[in-house]
């Protein structure tokens, strides 16, 4: 392309509007150049993709969590195979009161029906994760931050890699220097699994309970199981998200709460050695 | 400053056009083939309208999954229903041969049809599944007249869009796009497992969707309109469940 096309996109206002000290800012992670990084002890940690995408991630997945909660409660008894209700024996039973007076549960009163918001906040919701993920995914594969930050590198890819590094947290060794910047091999496997595993089947099991979408594609139902199947791997998969979620906030409270937050907010990191 | 590399300009350019192409293209899309559902507004509106134009653009001729005979639950689970009113029990006790399915609305020909009528126009029997909102399901084989055939007796005019229809008892009414009303599986059920459909499973007529959850499929069905708009119907929002919260669409 000749240069003179882009005359009028290299004229200082617009290249200062798109640069990353206006608009720009959000789409750029935070740099810092060398003469800067002399005389702050803060670094670059995550990317503004990664922090917008990880809160997303957390309103959607604190609302799926408190709306599906709250759809159980209509009818807290898991089956095995195609169908299931009040007649037939349950896989399992979670020991709580129901919103419906249909179902036994030991109790003598009923919850309020909170059915109606809980299914629209879900499914609404779920559409926000769909297109997070979708942005999250394809931004992530462009830049190279799912390729860079959270493939294990060619030296963690060994069952030793994961071995000492669950070593060092049985005997709280401070982090590596390295892991400043970069997450380590459980950091990175974890957060792989759970982007490209565990959100994958949370919507394949999600899309098998939807009557019109199994009429389309049967086979999404039919894999797992049946539509009973499909919904207590549903619930199962959601309780492994939690236990993520748990650890997750664990971890980060462990290392550092504040320093952490600070991160996943701002962009930046403190070093440990500068930490106060 | 760091200056604006062309490629990130061209990338920029491109997906920004794409992003406006797209917006304008599925505006102008969804109001064409009617891919908004009557409760589009409210805080839930664009999940609702993400759907709805979702299963439309992917769904609108699937059939549902039908199963073998052996799958047939033995053990189906009727819900409970409200106590039904002295008209429907004066109804039962004449063994229902006076029950009528009024047609009316945007129709050439509105028919008032007996449960013989009905019997005499079509039949159809498809074993598929009901699927409840709360979590449960079962598997019948339900018997009854297309809801197509129906329609075509009574001479649908393209003009009409939704077909709502009542159940006897006055608090409960729905309505379907004109795609589930025409599709195939949309039974006028009369029928249950080779007997007559019995009254807690919505006898003596119940309308079946099974591409839909079982709130759709109403029970104790007596009156069907053919409509343009559902504006003049309750509080506009499609049907009773959307007054209570729920979704119009329940196809998930």
């Amino acid at each position: 392309m000749p240069a003179r096309t882009c005359r009028l996109a290299a004229h200082p206002a617009i290249v200062w509007l798109i640069s990353r000290h206006s608009v720009g800012a959000l789409w750029y992670a935070p740099r810092v150049t060398p003469t800067t990084a002399a005389r702050t002890v803060e670094a670059p940690r995550h990317s503004a993709l990664v922090r917008v995408t990880h809160w997303l991630t957390v309103l959607c997945v604190f609302a799926l969590l408190l709306s599906g909660a709250e759809i159980i409660v209509s009818h807290p008894r898991f089956y095995w195979g195609e169908t299931g209700n009040v007649n037939i024996p349950p896989l399992f039973t979670i020991p709580i009161p129901s919103s419906r007076r249909t179902v036994p549960t030991g109790y003598s009163y009923v919850m309020p029906d909170q059915n109606g918001w809980s299914r629209s906040l879900h499914f609404q919701t779920a559409w926000l994760l769909v297109f997070t993920g979708l942005a999250y995914g394809a931004a992530g594969l462009w830049s190279g931050h799912i390729k860079n930050d959270l493939l294990p590198t060619p030296a963690q890819r060994r069952w030793p890699a994961y071995r000492d590094r669950i070593l060092r947290y049985l005997r709280r060794s401070p982090p590596d220097p390295a892991e400043e910047l970069s997450y380590n091999v459980l950091q990175r496997t974890a957060y792989l699994a759970v982007i490209f595993l565990l959100f994958p089947l949370l919507i394949w099991t999600g899309l098998a309970l939807s009557p019109s979408f199994d009429s389309a594609f049967p086979a999404t139902v039919h894999l797992l199981g049946g539509r009973q199947s499909a919904r207590t791997l549903h619930f199962f998969l959601s309780a492994a998200l939690i236990l993520f979620v748990i650890a997750h906030v664990t971890m980060v409270a462990l290392s550092g709460f504040r320093s952490r937050m600070r991160a996943i907010v701002t962009g930046r990191a403190l070093p440990t050695e500068k930490r106060p | 400053m760091k200056t604006l590399s062309r490629r990130k300009l061209i990338t920029t350019g491109l997906s920004a056009a794409a992003g406006f192409t797209g917006l304008a293209v599925a505006s102008r899309l969804s109001s064409r083939y009617g891919l908004i559902p009557p409760d589009s507004a409210g805080f839930y509106g664009p999940g609702e309208t993400l759907t709805y134009a979702a299963q439309r653009l992917l769904t609108t001729h699937s059939l549902a999954r039908e199963f073998s005979r052996g799958s047939i639950s033995t053990m189906p689970f009727a819900n409970e229903v409200p106590p039904l009113g002295a008209d429907f029990k004066l109804h039962q006790a004449a063994g229902f041969s006076e029950w009528r399915l009024t047609v009316d609305g945007m129709v050439a020909r509105p028919l008032s049809l007996s449960l013989s009528d009905l019997r005499h126009l079509s039949v159809r029997s498809q074993i598929t599944e009901v699927a409840c909102e709360e979590g449960w399901s079962y598997i019948a084989e339900w018997i009854g007249t297309p809801l197509i055939d129906v329609l075509l007796e009574a001479g649908i005019l393209p003009q009409a869009r939704y077909l709502v229809y009542f159940s006897i008892d006055r608090d409960w009414w729905e309505s379907i796009d004109m795609a589930d009303a025409l599709h195939p599986q949309t039974l006028l059920t009369w029928g249950m497992n080779n007997g007559d459909l019995p009254v807690p499973f919505g006898g003596p007529l119940r309308m079946r969707l099974p591409r839909q959850l079982g709130y759709k499929s109403l029970k104790y069905i007596h009156h069907l309109t053919a409509t343009d708009s559902l504006k003049r119907f309750g509080q506009g929002l499609g049907s009773a469940e959307p007054e209570a919260g729920y979704s119009w669409f329940a196809g998930i």
